[in-house]
């Protein structure tokens, strides 16, 4: 074939096209500056800011998980709020076992704790969303209803199971000595877990968009997303790919769940179900299938929460469901809607 | 027909949802060569590419791909056994760039570096525009990548699914002369397409569809030569669509 009879050439995106796809970026910082500018006093804006932040980062591990999960298999897993509870409560056992290394004054020995709470929070969760996929959302692949009712029943027996494991009663916990009390940054004062939940957070979106754009199985879930079949049809078990991605968005959950759990210091079998309003704002507003909407839109409600909590504390309970709102009115389809072809 | 058919169906029925699309369906496709399924808008010709890629699934009948039964298999083990599709839509990943696309396709293991710069000298685009994104190439090259992928590996037969729709003469010539090249290295080619100036000039073969039956099977060169034949089968003579 002649490359000059051809003519190569590629369709340019015109530049406002361009620019309009890349300013959800945009949207974080805005939002900071208008905090900023609307809080006036630089320290109390700092604080509200890295506690915006670290809500928005454990929000987005929470969420991460959930919008992968719908944009590869179109299933939507409202008993995605279990594996949070089911991960708290497991740190939490985990961390009140380890209460030795947790009062210890040794850092190392805290954090050591922290990470093996992390750990079985993981794997429990994990494991508990291999039988969740096979015995509850299998049979319902493509009916969206059905999802919605079995996946809900699913977060009930969880919940029901969580009554009969730890008892009807919240938990309380205090985080580990090192993770205590906050660095004073001239008149600001900033809670040292909510830097560590911004750190883990921040790694775990780089450590996502590295696997989902460098390594193939990261490109089979990205083509997954975007047409299921075409994948199977090069020789590709979607399913496995599938269940693999459920068994870690729910790993995911249950490490946002220790992280919550840590945050508020306290745990009931319903925390999953609570945070799970928040979770699903955050996956439409970043747009169904996106990790990288997702963490945007964690971002912004994160801040939003935090800013409008100081300013206008009555608002800020609808402060997050009037940010969707704006959002969808000007993206119907999210911040970075989905391509699907099927 | 031929007796040594690389792939036989024999009375394939599919249903989708409450409409019968395929109501028994022969057709035996030669090993080797280009067999070319035609037929009007509707006929079932995408459907029965469908069936025998594992996407719809055969309420009845046999499909026989190498002289084993693989009808009830899933799309991936048939993709295995060495078929491969491209879907008329071209099922391109316009997320991924041109080089990912290609790298998923090649689903044993890393790309053949000498079959790859065979397909840049079969296909120019895919070379030149090799780290672009794919949502970002024109129909042409989006077609040229699509049949790229199903050759990445070698296969025993590529399904292809109407190659020419849409795109203008030049890219047409273009993907014809590929496919033609493509024929000479032993790879059996399942055609659907409506361009029948295009589709006489590689096919070996042909089998004509109608409301899910095959009603015609017979050498190309046969129904290329007899325009009253084409204007029984298909209501066109070959001399309107040149």
């Amino acid at each position: 074939m002649s490359e000059a009879a051809i003519k190569p050439r590629i369709e340019k995106i015109p530049l406002k096209e361009q620019i309009f796809q890349k300013l959800p970026v945009f949207l974080v910082p805005m939002l900071a500056l208008a905090g900023l500018i609307a809080i006036g006093n630089p320290s109390s804006w700092l604080t509200l800011t890295v506690a915006g932040l670290a809500m928005g980062m454990m929000i987005f591990i929470m969420a991460s998980g959930l919008t992968v999960v719908f944009g590869l298999m179109d299933v939507i897993n409202f008993g995605h709020g279990a594996f949070v509870a089911v991960g708290a409560f497991v740190g939490f056992t985990v961390l009140a076992w380890l209460a030795g290394w947790t009062a210890s004054p040794s850092v190392m020995l805290n954090l050591a704790a922290v990470l093996i709470a992390i750990l079985a929070a993981m794997l429990i969760t994990g494991l508990l969303g291999l039988a969740f996929e096979r015995v509850i959302v299998m049979p319902v692949y493509g009916e969206h209803l059905k999802q919605i009712l079995v996946t809900m029943g699913g977060l009930i027996v969880a919940q029901q199971m969580i009554y009969v494991v730890w008892g009807p009663d919240e938990l309380h916990i205090s985080r580990p000595q090192a993770l205590q009390g906050s660095f004073v940054i001239g008149e600001a004062a900033i809670e040292k877990y909510r830097l560590v939940a911004v750190a883990i957070g921040l790694v775990l979106f780089v450590a996502m968009r590295h696997i989902l754009k460098k390594t193939k199985i990261g490109l089979l879930v990205r083509a997954g997303v975007e047409n299921g079949e075409m994948v199977e049809a090069l020789g590709y078990r979607i399913r496995r790919l599938f269940l693999i991605v459920f068994m870690t968005g729910s790993a995911l959950a249950g490490l946002g769940g220790v992280m919550w759990g840590l945050y508020q210091e306290t745990i009931t079998a319903h925390m999953g179900s609570e945070i799970m309003v928040l979770v699903f704002i955050v996956v439409i507003i970043g747009g169904l299938g996106s990790v990288e909407g997702c963490f945007i839109g964690a971002m912004l409600v994160g801040l939003l929460a935090n800013y409008t909590a100081f300013l206008a504390p009555k608002v800020a309970l609808i402060s997050t469901i009037a940010l969707m709102v704006v959002i969808l009115m000007w993206r119907p389809q999210g911040l970075y809607p989905v391509v699907k072809a099927k | 027909m031929m007796a040594d058919a690389l792939l036989s169906l024999s009375g394939v029925h599919t249903h989708i949802g409450p409409y019968h699309i395929l109501q028994g369906v022969d057709l035996k496709v030669p090993e080797g060569g280009v067999t070319v399924l035609l037929g009007r808008n509707g006929a079932g010709k995408t459907t029965t590419l469908r069936t025998i890629m594992g996407l719809w699934t055969a309420s009845k009948g046999d499909i026989r791909f190498d002289d084993h039964v693989i009808t009830r298999l899933a799309t991936p083990e048939i993709s295995r056994r060495g078929i491969a599709l491209v879907p008329e839509d071209m099922g391109i990943f316009t997320d991924l760039t041109v080089a990912e696309n290609m790298i998923l396709a090649a689903a044993s293991g890393p790309m053949d570096a000498k079959r790859l710069s065979w397909i840049k000298e079969l296909f120019p685009p895919i070379g030149t525009f090799w780290n672009s994104s794919a949502g970002t190439l024109s129909g042409g090259q989006k077609q040229m990548l699509s049949v790229a992928r199903a050759i990445i590996e070698p296969r025993r037969l590529i399904l292809i699914d109407e190659p020419t729709k849409g795109l203008a003469p030049a890219i047409i010539k273009a993907m014809t002369d590929a496919l033609r090249e493509l024929k000479e290295t032993d790879t059996t080619i399942l055609l659907v397409e409506q361009n029948f100036a295009m589709a006489s000039s590689i096919g070996d073969t042909v089998a004509v569809m109608d409301d899910g039956r095959i009603i015609h099977s017979g050498s190309m060169k046969e129904l290329a030569g007899n325009a009253a034949l084409q204007e029984k089968l298909m209501g066109l003579s070959l001399e309107a669509h040149q």
